[in-house]
């Protein structure tokens, strides 16, 4: 058995709001050449979008780095938005609809959850925080 | 950035058309841009289409929300249009549903429903 495998990896840097637009804008690139249903890019776009803000107004910045994932005769899109802001000391709580530290409406971290196939996030005090989406075609 | 969203005047009704990829900040002036046209125009509504626009996160689906309930309290209405089933898909599973915020499928049916409004409202057509 072969896991999935990573292929045609780009990375966004995730410095201003213009680079939200253009992480979101990579995204849907890949999506479309993955084959995605319009549904589906849609949520998977949409679910970049409040990630890469994430990234950017709580982690002061960060990257996405986007592929191709391919396992067995699956194909999908992975994408990972990193930064090496204050993490978040309780992911549980961050994961609770309408809980935010910020001003926003508490949706991103658990809205894009709900968004993706697959959802992973890694993040501590002071370790920065990294959350990794998969969306498979169907 | 000095990129903003056009805003034009239609008789009583402003209207925006979102044709590109929003950036945060030209969301938060669009949201500005809107009050301070309603009240110095004295529209009575305000239709923002959004037929171009293939995602709405919860930044933006806040600036339509929020421009709702401003809009409101100047005495003017918002209708918005033209969004695209995927993407009320997924507003909906992101949970936002956009209770505040009336839609309807096209700008003509926005504008028809403003001016229905207006008539219940002033009593004359």
């Amino acid at each position: 058995m072969t896991g999935p495998r990573v292929e045609g990896e780009q990375t966004v840097p995730i410095g201003s709001n213009d680079d939200v637009v253009r992480a979101r804008q990579t995204v849907r690139t890949y999506a479309q050449q993955c084959g995605l249903s319009l549904v589906d890019q849609t949520k998977l776009v949409t679910a970049a979008s409040e990630l890469a803000r994430n990234t950017l107004v709580y982690g002061g910045g960060g990257r996405m780095r986007c592929a191709t994932v391919r396992n067995g005769a699956r194909v999908g899109v992975h994408a990972v938005f990193e930064d090496s802001g204050p993490g978040i000391p309780d992911l549980d709580l961050a994961l609770t609809d309408g809980w935010t530290s910020g001003g926003g409406l508490g949706l991103g971290l658990s809205g894009a959850r709900r968004l993706v196939d697959e959802f992973e996030l890694d993040s501590a005090p002071g370790a920065g925080t990294k959350v990794s989406v998969t969306k498979w075609a169907r | 950035m000095s990129d903003r969203v056009p805003v034009l005047k239609l008789g009583q009704v402003l209207l925006v058309s979102i044709q590109v990829d929003l950036e945060d900040q030209i969301v938060l002036d669009l949201q500005d841009d809107l009050a301070e046209r309603i009240v110095a125009t004295g529209a009575t509504g305000v239709v923002i289409d959004i037929t171009a626009l293939e995602i709405v996160d919860s930044f933006v689906g806040r600036m339509l929300a929020n421009t709702a309930a401003i809009s409101r309290m100047l005495d003017a209405e918002t209708v918005v249009v033209g969004m695209r089933p995927a993407v009320a898909i997924t507003l909906v599973e992101l949970g936002l549903s956009l209770g505040g915020v009336r839609t309807a499928l096209t700008l003509e049916k926005g504008l028809a429903l403003l001016e229905r409004d207006r008539t219940a409202r002033t009593g004359r057509p």
